[in-house]
């Protein structure tokens, strides 16, 4: 059995258009990586789906896409988790609270995770992967019921650079939620494991012929995390990817996030491996 | 609660799966069931490596110490894993520190013992010679794709 991924919502009315956004809070998460919760400062904000991205505005800086990490519900702040790259990502990660930005969105597929119930779930983060995912484990535990065995396999450089860890040690304190970490290098203070995340997919529960994978993270991440659930029985059709491009529009226009045949930004950002594995292997694409 | 012979608690480790039952006792031959307290260590590098661990519980820590540096922790096998193959190859010394990080029961194979029992029995050595570079394979991808260094922004 495949699952479909659905396209979310309808087409925004102006899309091109940022809407102003107040940062109501911002929190440090690691070294580079901060936790902005933004707050509209004109009417309700639109809802957005788990898997999802907005375009934001740093006025007179840059725009750059990022997902949405948490409450995407259009009601209070949503969240959105930046790791400072370059200009604007930097800019956004110094915002002050009351500091405004623009917010274009939200964009692109979902992850569609109401379609895997009554089946398992295996969901696979690599470093600031978790951010994109993380509305989805909140939407999986908010109906918890509905879905079979859940394993959320984590993985980070070193511990210094994991993100939400108190959030992650109320998952894993849950009895229905499998949860686990490792880190590619650690020190003598680390006692969980290490390696690297696609080391963990063997040691989860699923029926490989029925399971859901979600998958997040650097692209050659991506790549070995997908294998290796293929290897372990999988349908490429089962399991969802979410990949990051150079969006700037938003809306399969500008072509900048093009990817073979694929517009990132408005076909993606989340696909089945299925339609995009290929690509991934392949240079100069 | 009653011991458990050795060959059952290797019949039940992954990495005998599927191999026959005198094979087994075979094997076990060579075993004894080893405990381990978080903190202790396994083994030391630069000493004798005389044994393979088959770990049935709990998770020990592969370092290398560097004079005033932290330990760096290189993996970290645990439940289900084997621990050691520096006894197949000459020198036959432990190239990392093994440290236990939280109560480690095993079961330890004498080196010398499995390399004469592979020596005696060349089918069951080519057997588990395939397990070994199974496993070495897959650490060998890990250690690969830690140098890709995939997190770096």
């Amino acid at each position: 059995m495949t699952f479909p991924i659905e396209t979310a919502g309808a087409p925004l009315p102006e899309p091109m258009l940022p809407r102003q956004y107040r940062v109501r809070s911002r929190r440090r998460e690691t070294h580079d990586v901060v936790t902005l919760a933004l707050e509209p400062l004109h009417g309700p904000g639109p809802r957005c789906r788990p898997g999802q991205f907005n375009m934001l505005y740093a006025f007179g800086i840059g725009e750059v896409p990022i997902s949405v990490s948490g409450n995407p519900t259009g009601r209070g702040p949503v969240l959105h988790t930046i790791r400072a790259v370059g200009l604007a990502s930097r800019a956004l990660c110094d915002s002050r609270p009351e500091t405004v930005v623009g917010v274009r969105g939200p964009f692109g597929t979902d992850w569609a995770v109401e379609s895997a119930s009554g089946r398992d779930l295996v969901i696979v983060a690599g470093g600031i992967g978790l951010a994109p995912l993380r509305p989805a484990i909140h939407e999986v535990l908010a109906h918890r019921e509905r879905y079979g065995r859940v394993s959320v396999l984590i993985g980070a450089r070193g511990p210094a650079e994991l993100l939400y860890p108190a959030e992650i040690q109320r998952w894993r304190s849950r009895f229905d939620l499998d949860v686990r970490v490792t880190v590619d290098a650690a020190d003598g203070s680390w006692h969980g494991p290490v390696g690297v995340v696609t080391e963990l997919i063997p040691r989860a529960s699923f029926d490989p012929k029925s399971a859901l994978a979600l998958v997040c993270g650097p692209e050659i991440m991506i790549h070995f995390a997908a294998r290796s659930l293929l290897d372990h029985g999988f349908d490429p059709n089962n399991v969802r990817v979410s990949l990051e491009r150079n969006m700037k529009c938003g809306i399969g226009l500008c072509g900048h996030c093009q990817l073979g045949p694929e517009f990132v930004c408005r076909d993606g950002p989340v696909f089945t491996y299925a339609r995009v594995g290929r690509l991934l292997a392949t240079r100069e694409v | 609660m009653g011991i458990e012979p050795l060959h059952t608690l290797l019949r039940e480790h992954p990495f005998f799966s599927g191999l026959e039952e005198p094979d087994i006792e075979f094997i076990a031959g060579c075993g004894r069931n080893v405990v381990f307290e978080p903190g202790e260590y396994l083994f030391h590098e630069g000493e004798d490596a005389d044994q393979m661990f088959i770990v049935r519980r709990g998770r020990v820590a592969l370092e290398i110490v560097a004079p005033g540096r932290e330990p760096v922790v290189l993996d970290s096998p645990a439940e289900g894993d084997v621990i050691g193959f520096s006894w197949l190859f000459p020198p036959y010394r432990w190239q990392f520190d093994g440290r236990a990080l939280e109560p480690v029961r095993a079961v330890a194979l004498d080196g010398v013992c499995l390399r004469d029992k592979c020596e005696e029995d060349k089918r069951l050595g080519y057997e588990l010679m395939k397990r070994v570079a199974s496993i070495v394979l897959r650490r060998l991808q890990s250690a690969r794709l830690r140098l890709a260094d995939m997190y770096r922004p």
